[in-house]
């Protein structure tokens, strides 16, 4: 009796990972150290129609393979009011390689055009409820607020961006500046755990 | 002409023979899919996993250690590598030799991840390691680095009852 008891607090204590904001939720704000070493807020968007929130980090290959398409992706949305902030939710005990000096380095190899945050506690990760590197948070305008649009992927190809069939970002942007609902609204993909504490 | 050839055969036989003898089978998700739903006695446990993955890595030993304690029941271990399939002979293999990895590996490659996800388990997120342990509709699916003890516990409470 007493081993079904572990047993099964085990699987829940396994099973029982943080929750994830769901699509229409209201987005979680954050406050953040950027790499240029000053403070970045969700806030700092009211003016946008909505922001791209892509939790991604240095070390992870699929978070590197997607360097370059979150790149286009800011260069293509930011004019049209969709721009990318990208925030790295590891724990540098971890992974080393995602310590803040490293994101820095990395941002001035790749020219990154957006914010590349640290989430050194993982509370915005854990808000979020991002689970992997890359994990997309679409977040639309609406009202004062913004609100969750779109989870998931970027697209569905990480290792061939020629390859790639349905761009899964740029279609829901496209949705939502044509006053519809993206469709799907959510997708999953193979990624890196984010690595927390 | 028909010695060339033959001498040509001679040769690629020689020189792969030479190399390392494992080769790994490279899946798509149709072609794995087949393996996740086995209807016999034996427990499965699939593990997906990858090279780059420190989690993934610092599990393995122990999904290795369990492989052999239940080496006498009805049991089967697939490691199901997340690789990139270029990366077989540079690095996988490589690997695979250096820890000694008995149990039986496949290269799952398909990038289109979203479409076959939800088919391993609808409560898999896509962040590896994942671990699923099912004979037949028994099943039992995890998101996250596991260890002896934990799949220990498993297989004993759950598949092998004493």
């Amino acid at each position: 009796m007493k081993k079904l008891f572990v047993f099964t607090f085990m699987i829940f204590s396994y099973l029982g990972s943080s929750a994830q904001v769901k699509v229409g939720d209201v987005a979680p704000t954050f406050n953040l150290k950027n790499v240029d070493g000053k403070m970045v807020s969700l806030d700092d968007y009211r003016s946008q129609k909505g922001v791209i929130v892509i939790f991604t980090c240095n070390h992870c290959p699929y978070a590197k393979a997607y360097e370059d398409r979150i790149i286009a992706l800011d260069k293509q949305y930011k004019p049209k009011g969709f721009p990318v902030v990208a925030i790295n939710p590891n724990d540098v005990s971890i992974v080393p390689e995602d310590s803040y000096e490293n994101m820095q380095v990395r941002a001035k190899e790749k020219g990154f055009t957006f914010p590349y945050l640290y989430d050194a506690t993982q509370a915005v990760a854990n808000a979020y409820g991002a689970e992997r590197t890359p994990h997309v948070f679409l977040l639309k305008k609406s009202g004062d607020k913004f609100e969750v649009a779109y989870i998931g992927a970027i697209d569905d190809n990480y290792k061939d961006a020629s390859a790639v069939k349905t761009r899964y970002v740029e279609q829901a942007i496209e949705a939502i500046l044509a006053g519809k609902k993206p469709e799907p609204s959510t997708t999953k993909a193979i990624g890196c755990t984010v690595k927390r504490k | 002409m028909k010695t060339i050839v033959a001498f040509l055969i001679l040769i690629a036989f020689f020189t792969n023979f030479g190399k390392s003898q494992t080769t790994i089978p490279v899946y798509n998700f149709d072609q794995l899919e087949p393996l996740l739903h086995q209807r016999n006695d034996t427990v499965y446990l699939i593990n997906f996993w990858a090279t780059w993955c420190a989690p993934c890595r610092k599990e393995l030993p122990d999904i290795e250690k369990i492989g052999e304690k239940y080496s006498r029941e009805k049991f089967k271990v697939i490691l199901v590598s997340l690789d990139m399939s270029e990366t077989i002979n540079s690095t996988l293999i490589p690997f695979l030799k250096k820890n000694n990895i008995r149990s039986q590996v496949i290269v799952l490659d398909d990038p289109d991840s979203n479409r076959w996800i939800d088919k391993v388990d609808s409560l898999w997120g896509g962040s590896i390691p994942a671990t699923l342990v099912y004979r037949n509709d028994e099943k039992i699916f995890i998101e996250k680095q596991v260890d002896f003890n934990y799949l220990d516990s498993v297989l004993t409470l759950k598949f092998f009852k004493p």
